[in-house]
């Protein structure tokens, strides 16, 4: 055997309007290949009208062992966010 | 790290799962919890691969055109579901080479069903209702577990199985109110599905020895004898509705617990067929390890189509 086929990420949009999503992933030879296999793994039922294929090496991911320092920061800004605002009561829609 | 972290450690990850938290890939967790899933999840994927060839046996074979469109599109359901469970099981750092050398040499299992043969055609009915039936009793509680890839592929499993369970029984009611030889036919399939079908929900709860720590991880969320029960109770007044005959003459309502009472399942045969003396044993692993080998010279050249165009852009890129 040469070398195997190396694992491709799966992203699909399931109708226009709507993002890609991540579906999953497969193993195939080249990306033409990984979008033929990923149209009959993964949308053998109208589930898709448009397929992203990504070889999975190239995804860079955070490492949850870091999610203090990565997202704890977000907790204490409270001033983000639209009900920290104190406004008379007379003010209806703001 | 110290024991003691170690300890610690697992104390939170235990309380994340009793919280309903899901586990994603790159999260710490126990080399138990990751080994209990690869074994787990891959044995649930090479059972949808092995289980394709005793269906296919029956594809050229269909009766009609209807019925062999039904039956090729469920046999490819069952390739995408080994695919989304092989490469769920991929996140917990097992390749999917390891994976097929352990189903070739024997060393990973799959489910014993499919080492028994289908010689009528009444056998893709059986099958579909009874086998697909209880995978899915199995499989549903499963779209719920704590490890995430493996919840999201039993999500789309589950979403896909119902109709394989329906094309199942479509075939059995034509066959029980068909001709009388039709109707041997059927009856003939239910008698030799339907012990081997009540098998396949696992053994006994006193001998069966992952329950317990599966219920905390939530890779099982019911016991092995309830969701037999819960299989033999939906499934009888299925049976006496198209005229067939449960194979069990212990087989009566009980009143009191609203539920079937049954006889004595055979576990001795059950433990044969595991163990590797089932009919098919050695023609399943012969028909799976040949189709491996005689696709090797495919794989090698797509792979190296693909290197040679990735070198000539390459080239032309310089």
């Amino acid at each position: 055997m040469s070398k195997n086929w190396p694992l491709w990420e799966i992203f699909v949009r399931s109708k226009n309007g709507l993002e890609h999503r991540h579906f999953g992933s497969l193993h195939a030879a080249d990306a033409e290949m990984a979008l033929e296999n990923a149209r009959d793994v993964y949308t053998r039922r109208n589930e898709g009208v448009s397929i992203w294929v990504v070889e999975s090496k190239n995804i860079t991911a955070s490492n949850p062992e870091h999610n203090g320092e990565m997202f704890e920061p977000a907790q204490d800004k409270v001033y983000r966010h639209p009900t920290f605002y104190d406004l008379p009561d007379e003010v209806k829609h703001m | 790290m110290s024991e003691e972290q170690i300890k610690n450690l697992e104390k939170q990850f235990e309380e994340r799962i009793a919280r309903d938290e899901k586990i994603e890939p790159k999260d710490w967790m126990p080399e138990k919890y990751r080994k209990t899933h690869i074994r787990q999840m891959s044995q649930h994927a090479h059972s949808e691969i092995v289980g394709m060839l005793p269906e296919g046996n029956w594809i050229t074979r269909a009766p009609s055109l209807r019925r062999k469109v039904a039956l090729l599109a469920k046999v490819q359901d069952e390739a995408g579901h080994g695919l989304y469970l092989y490469s769920a099981t991929e996140t917990l750092g097992i390749s999917r080479d390891e994976m097929y050398e352990q189903l070739h040499t024997g060393k990973a299992k799959y489910s014993s069903i499919f080492n028994y043969p289908t010689v009528t055609w009444a056998d893709m009915g059986a099958i579909g209702w009874l086998v697909d039936g209880a995978a899915i009793i199995n499989q549903v509680p499963l779209c719920n577990t704590s490890y995430g890839p493996y919840a999201r592929a039993m999500i789309r499993v589950c979403k896909e199985e119902s109709f394989h369970q329906r094309q199942g029984y479509e075939i059995m009611m034509k066959l029980a109110n068909g001709t009388p030889e039709q109707k041997e036919m059927a009856q003939d399939a239910l008698n030799r599905w339907w012990w081997p079908s009540l098998m396949m929900l696992g053994p006994t709860d006193a001998e069966s020895i992952h329950t317990e720590q599966s219920m905390k991880w939530k890779l099982k969320r019911k016991s092995n004898d309830d969701l037999r029960q819960q299989f033999i109770d939906q499934t009888v007044p299925q049976a006496d509705l198209i005229g067939l005959t449960i194979p069990d003459p212990d087989l009566k309502w009980n009143e009191e617990r609203q539920s079937y009472d049954f006889g004595d399942i055979d576990w001795d045969e059950f433990w044969q067929v595991v163990k590797g003396h089932g009919p098919m044993n050695k023609e399943r692993m012969k028909a799976r390890v040949g189709a491996w080998e005689v696709g090797e010279w495919v794989r090698d050249a797509a792979m190296a189509y693909a290197d040679k165009k990735q070198e000539r852009k390459e080239k032309q890129v310089v």
